[in-house]
């Protein structure tokens, strides 16, 4: 068995360990949907009362600055200890482990950096997803995400294996150049960042809708009796979830390191078009998805400083952001003509 | 106010002033049109509509990129394409609603930075506001009590001491009965934020009149071949506006040899390049000549151009002679790759010195196999196998017409085909070092190998290869690169330095004690707020009580 094998051998195992850390996840959602259950009632009562205290004049998002240093859970339910939410974590870390490995095989197979084409890209992107969300997890308790960023890099490296796989291939000159090592690289850990302010963002505008709900229920006047059952069912667990405001402001740090990598992924990818290309800058179709999602970034920075756009609103750009990110990846390399016909399919 | 009126840290308009007066007049029109235009939301708005007049751009063809493409799209769709040319759809980049939504986004920044510039400069040299009476509404609030023997003033003192060690600008407030120190820090933050600001206009304007004073240039040179840097010896030449063409620096470029290595171990990758190496030397004007070497990411920078190497091929000799045997063509001419094995496409006129004018279309192999149809094609990129192949064309070339023709085509409208294709006579086929005569004694024609004293078998040198070199002048290049580091600066700068305000008010109590109380502010985001000014009490207090200590006890009455 060669080294690559071994790599794709190593590719499939780390599969294998993220769906089980997967269904641990989801497991420990559930059981936070069962815990949200049985604290309802007067809890409902008194969260909603809380709700209603928190959510200040400007409805729902404002009150920011004080609470934007709260790391802290400040979940509406507190919900204790959870073992499958620590199987769940260590199972990634395994996975990780062992996807770490595949990486390290296919580099060492091919003798260079294992990201030089779209199988690579997914294999050292969804790494990086992983790690991105492994760090942050030591300093912000963000494990309830486990669902989302095991299930994402499952179906990514799914399709990288099944789609994507090319043999070891020699770089062609193009590509021979530092900036590939720093480029794809920086790409990629930015992608990270935006993947976990994406899933942040997602959750937050569901916790907003679920936070309207229940201060609606707490409101004076009669109590909408459909808006109560509602949040009976689907996603009850988001009761054990940070608030609306504090994930906002955990996505809006994350985003803006994806950002700032995203800058310099702009940069340094110019700097190497125009050794490789005589230009610095040429509207090739990989360049200009490259800009509009600076652009749609730079927006969701924006919209977090304007007036009436904070909230729900920033949150669907940074949403729309990480799509085109995905579109760049998925659907432009492989689909769209241009100099960057390095996806080797 | 130091931010637009809408951003989030701004005092809420009065809802009574947001109504504006029945009877503007032209100054007031203009002053609201100037003030929509420069507010955070106008800003975000085309920030997005920029992002997504960008996306038509990379769904259709642009000519800047891609003519080709064009041309192709306006055969496929015959219809549309006119109608896409109208709304400048070809031209994204360039057209006027794109370039409008840019200038007037860059208008809003300049509209919008400016004030903040000036607001920025004015806080900078102002004191740090007087403390609030009531801190125990602001962040972090929290409150120390250090027993009796300090006093108030001396307390606030040591804590401006500490807090100016911690880069604060600081400043002192003594009402009478509380003394306060009021602190700020972070004015980095919005220099930062101005700095990114206008290095993104830097960007805009040298990208806008830069490009104008430089060109861009190819050129074809086969193995032993030498360019001076003149207009002439361009094969295309694309000036900018203001450029003058006196200003070439005249040195020559002469291609020595170019290499190519190809993958051959790793039968999955077999062919595959690995290696372009064009070996030039370069020769400035009174100097002497200095190899160098050009690489697909190693341009060489000199006599003020970058020279690029963009492409290669293959460029056979061919030789043709007149029936009496003398020489009337004789020149290494360039064949451009149509597949990645380097079967290669490539034409030959005879303008003169025979009976008629003679065209030829010729294929080249450089590793030839035969498929079961007949067709030949190549197998590998290198020359183990070569062979040309040449189907004849006599008659009128065109070349009369004072029209501009492409080397790379043969226009056969006016010819007659001799050989291939349907005349029933076999193509020419040559390889390197081989003649045939020319239907109807025209003459003959000969495949020049440029290695001749090679062991029988080894084609390796038999073939000149060409390279295709880009040759740029671009003197803004520079500042684009040093107005993008300052934007990334000023962008780090702007997310990372926390701007926040922070106070320690001291109260005497009745007993003596010294009441501390201490709260912060945080303007933007600013995470780490009320743990640093809980350990800000931490030390103070700390602080206070530790040098109690040291001083001589108070005495008791
Ligand atoms: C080319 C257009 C623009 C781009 C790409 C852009 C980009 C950015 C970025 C990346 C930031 C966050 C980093 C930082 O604070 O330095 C930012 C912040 C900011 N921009 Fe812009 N900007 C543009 C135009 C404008 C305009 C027209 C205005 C004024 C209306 C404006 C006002 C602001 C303000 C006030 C902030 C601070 C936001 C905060 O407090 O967090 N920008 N901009």
């Amino acid at each position: 068995m060669n080294l690559n094998e071994l790599s794709i051998l190593s590719l499939y195992s780390a599969m294998a360990v993220y769906a089980l850390a997967f269904i641990a996840f989801s497991f420990d959602l559930a059981k936070r949907s069962a815990a949200v259950n049985q604290a309802q009632g007067e809890e409902l009562r008194s969260t909603a009362a809380e709700a209603v205290r928190s959510a200040g004049a400007s409805g729902g998002t404002a009150t920011l600055t004080r609470i934007s240093a709260r790391i802290v859970n400040d979940a509406a339910t507190p919900y204790g200890r959870s073992p499958s939410l620590r199987v769940g974590v260590s199972l990634t870390v395994l996975a990780w482990l062992i996807h770490l490995a595949a990486d390290v095989l296919r580099g060492l197979a091919a003798g260079r950096v294992p990201w030089a084409n779209m199988y690579e890209f997914a294999m050292t992107g969804t790494l990086l997803i992983v790690t991105v969300f492994l760090i942050v997890l030591t300093r912000a308790d963000l494990r309830f995400l486990g669902t989302f960023i095991t299930g994402m890099v499952l179906v990514l490296l799914g399709i990288a294996a099944l789609r994507f796989y090319v043999e070891v291939a020699p770089l062609p000159p193009a590509l021979q150049s530092a900036w590939l090592v720093i480029h794809v690289f920086v790409a990629s850990l930015g992608t990270g960042f935006f993947a976990l302010g994406f899933a942040l963002s997602g959750v937050q505008l569901l916790q907003f809708k679920r936070e309207a709900a229940v201060s609606a229920v707490g409101a004076p006047g009669p109590v909408p009796a459909d808006t109560a059952s509602a949040w009976k069912n689907p996603l009850r667990f988001l009761a054990t979830l940070p608030s609306a405001a504090t994930l906002e402001n955990l996505a809006y740090r994350v985003n803006i390191i994806g950002f700032i990598l995203w800058t310099f992924t702009l940069m340094a990818g110019s700097i190497w078009a125009e050794k490789a290309w005589g230009r610095y800058w040429g509207w090739d179709t990989k360049e200009v998805w490259t800009f509009i999602i600076w652009t749609i970034y730079a927006g969701y920075i924006h919209a977090r400083a304007t007036r009436g756009w904070r909230g729900s609103r920033s949150a669907w750009l940074a949403i729309v952001g990480f799509s085109a990110v995905m579109f760049n990846f998925g659907i432009v390399n492989v689909f769209f003509k241009g100099l960057h016909s390095y996806s080797g399919l | 106010m130091s931010r637009p009126s809408d951003h989030y840290d701004s005092p809420a308009p009065h809802s009574d002033g947001a109504i504006t007066q029945p009877t503007l007049g032209l100054v007031g029109w203009l002053r609201w049109v100037w003030r929509q235009l420069t507010n955070m939301r106008t800003a975000l708005f085309l920030l997005l509509l920029l992002a997504v007049a960008a996306v038509p751009g990379s769904l259709v063809p642009q000519r800047s990129s891609d003519p080709n493409g064009v041309t192709q799209y306006f055969t496929d769709n015959p219809d549309l394409a006119p109608a896409l040319d109208k709304i400048q759809a070809f031209d994204v980049y360039s057209s006027a609603w794109f370039s409008a939504i840019y200038l007037l986004l860059f208008i809003s920044l300049i509209g919008c930075v400016i004030p903040r510039t000036k607001h920025h400069y004015l806080a900078l040299r102002a004191r740090p506001p007087r403390t609030p009476a009531r801190l125990a509404r602001l962040a972090g609030f929290t409150t120390r009590t250090v027993p009796a023997g300090t006093d108030a003033a001396a307390a606030v003192d040591s804590a401006r001491g500490l807090l100016k060690a911690g880069g604060y600008r600081v400043a002192l407030y003594d009402t009478g009965r509380e003394f306060s120190v009021s602190a700020e820090r972070g004015y980095l933050r919005e220099t930062g934020n101005l700095l990114f600001h206008f290095a993104l206009v830097g960007i805009l304007i040298t990208v806008g009149f830069g490009s104008g004073f430089g060109f861009s240039g190819q050129r074809v040179l086969v193995e032993g071949q030498t360019f001076v840097n003149t207009l002439l010896a361009y094969d295309s030449f694309n000036p900018g506006r203001f450029f003058n063409d006196e200003s070439l620096d005249p040195y020559k470029l002469t291609l020595n040899d170019f290499s190519v290595t190809y993958e051959t171990q790793n039968l999955k990758a077999y062919g595959q390049p690995i290696d372009f190496t064009a070996g030039v030397s370069v020769t400035r004007r009174g100097q002497a000549a200095e190899p160098a070497e050009v690489k697909v990411n190693g341009p060489i920078r000199t006599g003020g151009t970058d020279v690029y190497l963009l492409g290669n091929g293959y460029a056979p000799t061919v030789t043709v002679k007149n029936p009496a045997g003398v020489v009337v063509f004789t020149d290494a001419v360039p064949f451009l790759p149509q597949d990645a094995n380097l079967t290669s496409l490539g034409v030959i006129k005879v303008p003169d010195g025979l009976a008629k004018q003679l065209g030829m279309i010729g294929f080249f192999y450089p590793t030839q196999a035969e498929a079961t149809t007949g067709a030949f094609y190549s197998t590998f990129p290198d020359l183990q196998y070569p062979l040309l192949t040449l189907n004849v064309y006599a008659g009128d070339l065109g070349l009369d017409a004072g029209v501009p023709t492409s080397v790379y085509s043969l226009d056969t409208d006016k010819m007659t085909q001799l050989t291939g294709g349907k005349t029933g006579a076999k193509s020419i086929e040559l390889k390197p070092g081989e003649t045939q005569q020319l239907p109807n004694g025209l003459g003959s024609v000969t495949f020049d190998d440029a290695h001749p004293g090679a062991k029988t078998g080894d084609f390796s040198g038999s073939v000149l290869r060409f390279a295709s070199f880009d040759i740029h002048h671009d003197p803004t290049q520079v500042w684009v690169l040093s107005f993008a580091v300052l934007a990334l600066l000023g962008l780090l700068t702007s997310l990372f330095v926390p701007r926040r305000r922070v106070w320690v008010k001291a109260t005497e109590e009745a007993d003596g004690s010294l009441r501390l109380e201490y709260a912060g502010l945080a303007r933007g985001e600013d995470p780490a707020l009320e743990s640093v000014v809980s350990a800000l009490a931490d030390k103070h207090s700390d602080l206070l009580i530790s040098s109690q200590l040291a001083a001589p006890a108070p005495e008791h009455t």
